[in-house]
């Protein structure tokens, strides 16, 4: 069972090999596996150099979106008023496609690295913002009782109960939002990507298509999935270690 | 210590409590006996000043009027912090005062200890059983030495052998701290084992129906003693009555 997705992944290599070898379809058109690999190794400073830039994106997203989300689920929290003037505004801000207004953005904010992690957080921050307001929430109405009848203030129910208790909450999102933070920093890479500033793993995969190169097209696009999966396993992991250092996981 | 008087509350269209009228002595241990729905929780909660009645009013006799801490809580479920240890749930009460972790730790293990749990301080919730877990919410209860110690249900959810045992525990708990102990239940057993005055309430409105007060000496062994079968179908007769009214 363990290694059922990694048998499922290499047969599926071999069988694409395959298949190109056979049908002898240009690899402009498709490549195959061997093909894609090479065109990695043909240059991979220049791929993961790009991959860095993108993940410096996608990390300064992630950091921004989960700071405004948790920041904005406290206040959520806290006053029904601010929920009812916040929480509709939020939803608009995750329905509104990246990529219609990806470009307006990058126009306003006009410094490229600023606009793209705009563009990211927008994406990435609903999810850890909706969880975590979810997790605020959490509490069971019996110890907020006890809080009131020990005397408990605002400030030291939220410290004591309501943060803590949202903590698995809070991972849960960051999880969802640590993939869509790399997906927001490469759609908003593609839309400025012809802008003349671009270095990130988007902007290849454009340039490669340009240039018919397919394999390289293919390779940053693996190394694009592969980040995420990385991001994924990653985000999981600090979840799971966090909770069981808490000792309620 | 306490006198409740004509005390009513209505939940909007439910009328939970009726003119109730109660005096709770200093050392009292006072059963709150009736079936689901006669507002026992409800007073028990407007007893902790958790709510407020609609009408009618609540006098604590000079000097008892309560400030944090003089009121331990016990909820039917131990309603622990699931990240924090044992020690840190029962610290939890005497830090929300301000106390210092060091402060605290004699007040802590000493609570621990009454309710049978040394060498369980590191322990999380969810490695304890239900029983255990239930201790420490008592020994949370305890820690700040409450006056009132107010129980709703809280032994509901356990089996009948860690039941009988946390009973026998709470009774020795009581007679030696001397605090005053309001103890909801629906269990006849219970409270004729548990209680000194055992009120039975009935629903619709929640009002006081009866009291009987106990003419057992409380213990372990009470539960084989005949005036404890006595007191059983006494209550028992009395809870029929009042239903069939």
């Amino acid at each position: 069972m363990k290694y059922a997705p990694s048998l499922f992944g290499l047969l599926t290599l071999l069988v694409w090999e395959a298949a190109v070898r056979i049908s002898g379809v240009p690899s402009y058109l498709v490549p195959g596996p061997v093909a894609i690999i090479a065109a990695f190794l043909a240059d991979p400073a220049g791929l993961l150099f790009s991959l860095a830039s993108t993940l410096l994106v996608t990390f300064a997203a992630l950091l921004v979106a989960a700071a405004l989300g948790v920041m904005l689920a406290i206040g959520i929290a806290s006053s029904q008023l601010l929920a009812a003037a916040i929480q509709p505004w939020a939803v608009v801000l995750q329905v509104t496609p990246i990529v219609a207004i990806a470009p307006l953005i990058i126009v306003w904010i006009g410094n490229p690295f600023a606009s793209l992690v705009v563009c990211a957080t927008i994406v990435a921050f609903f999810p850890v913002f909706a969880n975590t307001a979810a997790g605020l929430a959490s509490a069971p109405p019996e110890l907020a009782d006890l809080f009131r009848l020990y005397g408990a203030g605002r400030i030291g129910t939220l410290w004591l109960l309501r943060l803590p208790a949202a903590v698995p909450f809070f991972l849960a999102g960051l999880r969802i939002s640590g993939g869509l933070a790399l997906v927001g920093a490469v759609v908003a890479e593609f839309v400025a990507g012809s802008g003349g500033f671009a270095s990130g793993l988007a902007y290849r995969i454009l340039e490669a298509g340009y240039r018919l190169q397919v394999p390289r097209m293919f390779a940053a696009l693996v190394l694009l999935s592969l980040t995420g999966i990385a991001i994924n396993f990653g985000l999981g992991a600090l979840a799971r270690t966090v909770m069981r250092h808490r000792g309620d996981g | 210590m306490l006198r409740l008087t004509g005390v009513g509350r209505r939940f909007s269209a439910v009328q939970a409590l009726h003119d109730v009228s109660l005096d709770i002595s200093a050392g009292d241990f006072v059963a709150l006996l009736g079936p689901s729905g006669c507002g026992k929780s409800t007073l028990l909660r407007l007893i902790a000043g958790l709510d407020q009645p609609d009408s009618g009013h609540l006098t604590w006799e000079l000097g008892h009027v309560p400030r944090p801490g003089d009121i331990g809580f016990v909820f039917q479920d131990a309603t622990l912090l699931p990240w924090a240890s044992a020690a840190d749930n029962v610290f939890l009460p005497l830090r929300l005062r301000g106390a210092t972790h060091d402060q605290a730790m004699p007040e802590v293990h000493t609570a621990l200890r009454r309710v049978g749990l040394n060498g369980f301080e590191t322990a999380r919730p969810r490695q304890l059983s239900g029983g255990m877990r239930m201790r420490v919410s008592i020994a949370r209860a305890l820690v700040t030495r409450p006056r009132l110690l107010l129980m709703d249900e809280p032994f509901a959810a356990l089996d009948e052998f860690t039941r009988h045992k946390l009973q026998e525990d709470l009774l020795s708990l009581w007679q030696e701290l001397r605090c005053t102990v309001v103890f909801v239940t629906h269990s006849i057993y219970e409270a004729a084992f548990l209680a000194r005055r055992i009120v039975l309430m009935s629903p619709r409105p929640g009002r006081i129906d009866h009291e009987i007060v106990s003419p057992l000496q409380p213990g372990p062994e009470a539960r084989l003693a005949p005036t404890y079968a006595a007191l059983v179908a006494q209550v028992t007769r009395e809870m029929q009555r009042s239903l069939a009214a």
